[in-house]
């Protein structure tokens, strides 16, 4: 035995969300090492996420929903083993039998075998066409029964119930909700915030039906006939059961664990269940009398477990069930105890029928402490409200305030000083306001580096404003200036000095360091100022006062090579080109000797033009047809395509016209940097849209967007923004959004960063875009359609002006070539000579 | 003071002044064409009208990237001082003595440059 000490076994049986956290909490451990992992799971495929479940339907893939790969398994030494359910604990051998026969030993046992989907006992409720709602399999049958549905029924109006709804009514079906309570989620709402919800509800389409008890189910000419109690009844084509959840607990039962009355394994402060060797975490849970249904409290099951493994001390003393999230595009929020239940509790009530908000928050007895919260239609408040509740802080004079509009701006506001250190600022990661000051004490000085330190707000996201309120504060605390200045010559953010440009209509930089600057600016404030002027006016970025502004690469419009020489791009929209443009491009590769090669943006790149020879190979490329790319700009660089329903047997688009047409719309924005866009013909996404900044997926009923992706070196999967828009819906989505990213974005700054430092992430992005709450969405259209309308190819108009000519020349007295510009050849096409060639072909032996 | 500089200092007209490019750099030829290419050199010229010292030539060879792109520079000051940011690697070289900010160890030649009328001369020293 080389070992030195015995390793312990540690099977885990169940590897859904909770079980597979528990396993990546302990692979973090150094202590990881002493355990030996067996894991069983009764589903095909790794751990995924279940609470975004209904995103399957509106274009996530089951990868993308993935939370664990079989990499990360291997290279974390667990022994996975999928699709095989456990079958029996022995508890005597401490052995545990799966469904295949595997039998494996443990000296600690790990149950995370979740929870199974309720199925009310109505009669005919086994019919086919009835399903639950709770794996990728379950939502896969679905999908297959509503191909030739046109009505879907969810019985269970709670929170499940209405993902339930949602993934329906993305399939295409109208979707009805049968509840048998009087309101819709009876658990986090009071019957105020339940109407609101079902009225919010109803008007996006979706049937309510709640004090409805369903009696019987029956087929009739193929469809579902549902018969409720009072003689009512409905006709659909398939029911889906989310009627609640119960603990999965017959292996603890069989096994002769404890088990509470109505179900769950009984657990300790410890995680432990009645044998200390087995501890039992999640869903499955059963804590105080209590079955936890949210994904938090599992998750802080399975810390305390990896602690009391690793041999650290934490219990587990219940977990806060508050929750905030959208349902069918409604924001809901509930904290602590929304029903106002506790003795002596008093209620503060807003509700404004107007816009649809209702807030109410439950405080004790004198008014000093919230005890809960309901929020339907507005939860801006709600992670203020939450703080106040889990930190038991004091409720200001008038807590009123803390729910009403804002009058003047006046709210008060929950300083990011008044909470305790012990404060959750992420409560998906468990970060305390301490770790995130330990954080910034210990030398992080940006956002962004205590995100990646301590992984607060890496999660949802919920907790952004928060967390940046908590780094700014502790920030200015240490004497670190936040300063986002451009630069030394302008005390402003890139934001700011678009702000000023506009308003004030300055149209030159020189007008601008007059104004708002000091010294003679440089190569950050020069490039920026002459981007946002190009924004705003789109002059030809060669009209004498920029020319001094730009960048080599868009002073000269070709990409300098690091000998000097330049690369020269066309634009091929879409990736479409014709045999004879093709040719164009060869002829000229070839006669200025240029290296060629394929883009990654489906264009091609040739490579290795002197300075001076860029306007005779524009001129030839122009006269063929072909127009400037911009692949020297910050702007649009290309739409990559696959080539749609025209050609592909799946495709159910024309992802290339779709291409082209944006393509031919925003190629010549300027832009905080550069812009990549694809457009997929079909769920197959082999145009890789959702690696790009704007990436379009065709549907069966128009298209999904997906929006702020990127590739290259911080990959970024793009977030799904809007699903099945029509094409002219699009491209005002589009309009809109690259104009706001335009106004607000930081210097090269790419919008995946644009967007995780947005305040309100991808929500707020889509109030301002979809729902326009800022009441500028007229004004970015506008200003589009400026750029749109005055797009001029920059080197035609180059080589037809003398005087910008004048510019492409090597030397300005002399005709004569660089002569330290050398290439040799290799693999039949030139390349730029290295140092050492140079100095051979200089002196030749 | 009693010293006497020895070298020769010869003025060269090189372009016109309709050549430059205000706030930017452009790039001459300094040498006689038929002259043996050693003696030959490439000099970027920056012209920043309203200044005190308006015209600035320095060697168009960027030692860092190893090519000649000084002249396709962005001009920057960094505190207080006139730079060109090579477009390669974005060295700041300081266009009064050609001095790199970020490691002063390598610095670009840099001649004296003056219009005469509507010429532009530097002054290169033969020794």
């Amino acid at each position: 035995m080389t070992e030195p000490r015995v390793r312990q076994k540690l099977v885990v049986i169940g590897n859904g969300m909770v079980g597979h956290h528990f396993l990546e909490q302990l692979a973090a451990q150094a202590e990881r090492e002493a355990f030996d992992v067996t894991v069983f799971a009764a589903e095909p495929r790794p751990a995924y996420d279940r609470v975004h479940l209904s995103e399957y339907f509106a274009g996530r893939s089951a990868d993308d929903l993935a939370l664990g790969t079989l990499e990360q398994y291997r290279e974390w030494g667990f022994d996975l083993l999928l699709n095989d359910t456990a079958v029996e604990i022995d508890r005597e051998n401490r052995t545990v039998i799966s469904a295949s026969g595997v039998a494996r030993q443990y000296d600690r046992l790990i149950l995370a075998t979740g929870s199974y989907p309720f199925v009310p006992p109505i009669p005919g409720g086994e019919h086919e066409k009835c399903f639950v709602y709770r794996t990728i399999e379950d939502l896969d049958a679905i999908r297959a029964a509503a191909s030739d549905a046109r009505v879907g029924t969810v019985v269970g109006g709670g929170l499940l119930g209405l993902e339930a709804a949602n993934a329906l009514k993305q399939l295409g079906l109208q979707a009805h909700v049968v509840e048998f309570a009087p309101g819709l989620m009876s658990m986090q709402l009071d019957a105020g915030g339940a109407q609101l919800l079902q009225d919010k509800i109803q008007d996006l389409g979706v049937t309510v039906h709640t004090c409805t008890a369903t009696e019987m189910i029956e087929e009739v000419d193929g469809r579902l006939r549902m018969r409720f109690k009072g003689d009512r009844e409905l006709l659909t084509d398939l029911i889906v059961f989310s009627a609640g959840i119960r603990p999965e607990d017959n292996l603890a039962r069989a096994a002769g664990l404890e088990i509470g009355e109505r179900g769950g394994i009984v657990i300790d402060d410890s995680c432990r269940t009645s044998d200390a060797n087995i501890f039992a975490i999640g869903e499955c849970a059963l804590y105080d009398n209590r079955i936890f249904g949210l994904v938090a409290p599992g998750y802080a099951m399975a810390r305390n477990t990896v602690a009391q493994l690793c041999g650290d001390s934490a219990s587990f003393t219940g977990a806060d069930m508050s929750t905030k999230l959208k349902l069918l595009g409604v924001q809901v929020g509930s904290i602590g105890d929304a029903h106002g239940r506790t003795e002596g509790a008093a209620a503060i009530t807003f509700v404004d029928e107007q816009n649809g908000v209702y807030k109410r928050m439950i405080t004790d007895a004198h008014g000093k402490k919230l005890l809960g919260a309901v929020l339907v239609g507005d939860t801006e408040d709600y992670d203020q409200l939450l703080q106040y509740h889990l930190n038991a802080i004091d409720l200001p004079e008038h807590p009123e305030q803390l729910i009403l509009p804002a009058a003047n701006g006046a709210a008060p506001t929950l300083g990011a000083g008044a909470l305790p250190a012990t404060a959750t600022i992420c409560s998906c990661h468990n970060v305390s306001k301490g770790q995130v000051v330990d954080a910034v004490g210990g030398g992080c000085c940006s956002l962004a580096e205590v995100k990646d330190s301590t992984r607060a707000s890496t999660g949802c996201g919920g907790c952004a404003a928060l967390l940046k309120n908590v780094v700014d504060e502790e920030l200015s605390a240490l004497g670190v200036e936040v300063n986002n200045h451009l630069c030394a010559h302008f005390p402003f953010t890139r934001q700011e000095l678009f702000h000023i440009l506009q308003v004030e209509e300055i149209k030159t930089f020189a007008e601008l360091l007059a104004k708002h600057g000091s010294g003679r600016g440089c190569e950050i404030c020069k490039p920026t100022v002459a981007s946002i002027l190009a924004s705003l006016w789109n002059e030809h970025i060669h009209k004498k006062p920029h020319v001094g502004l730009q960048d080599t690469n868009d002073t000269f419009m070709a990409n300098m090579q690091k000998n000097g020489s330049y690369s020269v791009v066309p634009r091929v929209p879409g990736g479409e080109i014709t045999p004879d443009r093709l040719i164009v491009l060869g002829q000229v590769a070839k006669k200025y000797n240029l290296y060629t090669k394929i883009t990654g943006g489906q264009r091609i790149d040739l490579f290795g033009a002197r300075l001076e020879q860029l306007p005779e190979i524009w001129r030839e490329l122009i006269d063929a047809g072909f127009e400037t790319g911009h692949a020297y700009g910050k702007s649009l660089r290309t739409v990559k395509s696959c080539v749609g329903s025209t050609w592909c047997r799946f495709g159910v688009q024309d992802s290339v016209a779709m291409a082209l047409e944006i393509e031919n719309r925003y190629k010549g924005l300027r832009s905080p940097h550069k812009i990549k866009m694809a457009v997929s013909g079909c769920t197959r996404e082999c145009a890789e849209a959702q690696s790009k900044d704007v990436g379009v997926i065709a549907t069966e009923k128009g298209w999904n967007l997906f929006v702020c992706g990127n590739g290259g070196m911080r990959p970024r999967h793009a977030d799904l923004f809007a699903t099945d828009i029509d094409s002219e819906t699009l491209i005002k989505y589009i309009d809109r959004l690259l104009m706001f990213y335009v106004r607000t974005a930081d210097k090269l700054q790419r919008t995946s960063v644009w967007l995780e430092n947005l305040e309100g992430g991808l929500d707020y992005l889509r109030e301002v875009i979809i729902d326009d709450k800022l009441g500028i969405c007229a004004e970015l259209e506008a200003q589009m359609a400026n750029v749109v309308g005055t797009y001029q190819c920059e080197w035609k108009t180059a080589i037809n002006d003398p005087d910008m000519l004048k510019r492409f020349r090597q030397f300005v007295n002399s005709d004569e070539a660089d002569e330290k510009i050398v290439f040799v050849e290799e693999r039949s096409q030139p390349r730029p000579a290295r140092q050492e060639e140079i100095v051979r072909i200089a002196e030749p032996a | 003071m009693n010293q006497v500089a020895i070298t020769r200092t010869q003025w060269l007209p090189i372009c016109q002044r309709s050549d430059l490019v205000a706030d930017s750099g452009v790039c001459a030829l300094v040498g006689d064409t038929f002259s043996d290419s050693a003696e030959r050199r490439s000099v970027a010229l920056f012209f920043i009208p309203g200044q005190e010292t308006q015209l600035y030539a320095v060697d168009n060879w960027d030692p860092i990237a190893q090519a000649g792109v000084i002249a396709r520079g962005i001009v920057a000051e960094v505190d207080g001082e006139l730079t060109v940011s090579s477009p390669l690697y974005k060295h700041h070289f300081r266009l009064s003595d050609g001095v790199c900010i970020e490691d002063e160890s390598i610095r670009l030649d840099v001649y004296p440059a003056a219009f005469d009328g509507e010429s532009v001369c530097i002054a290169v020293d033969k020794s």
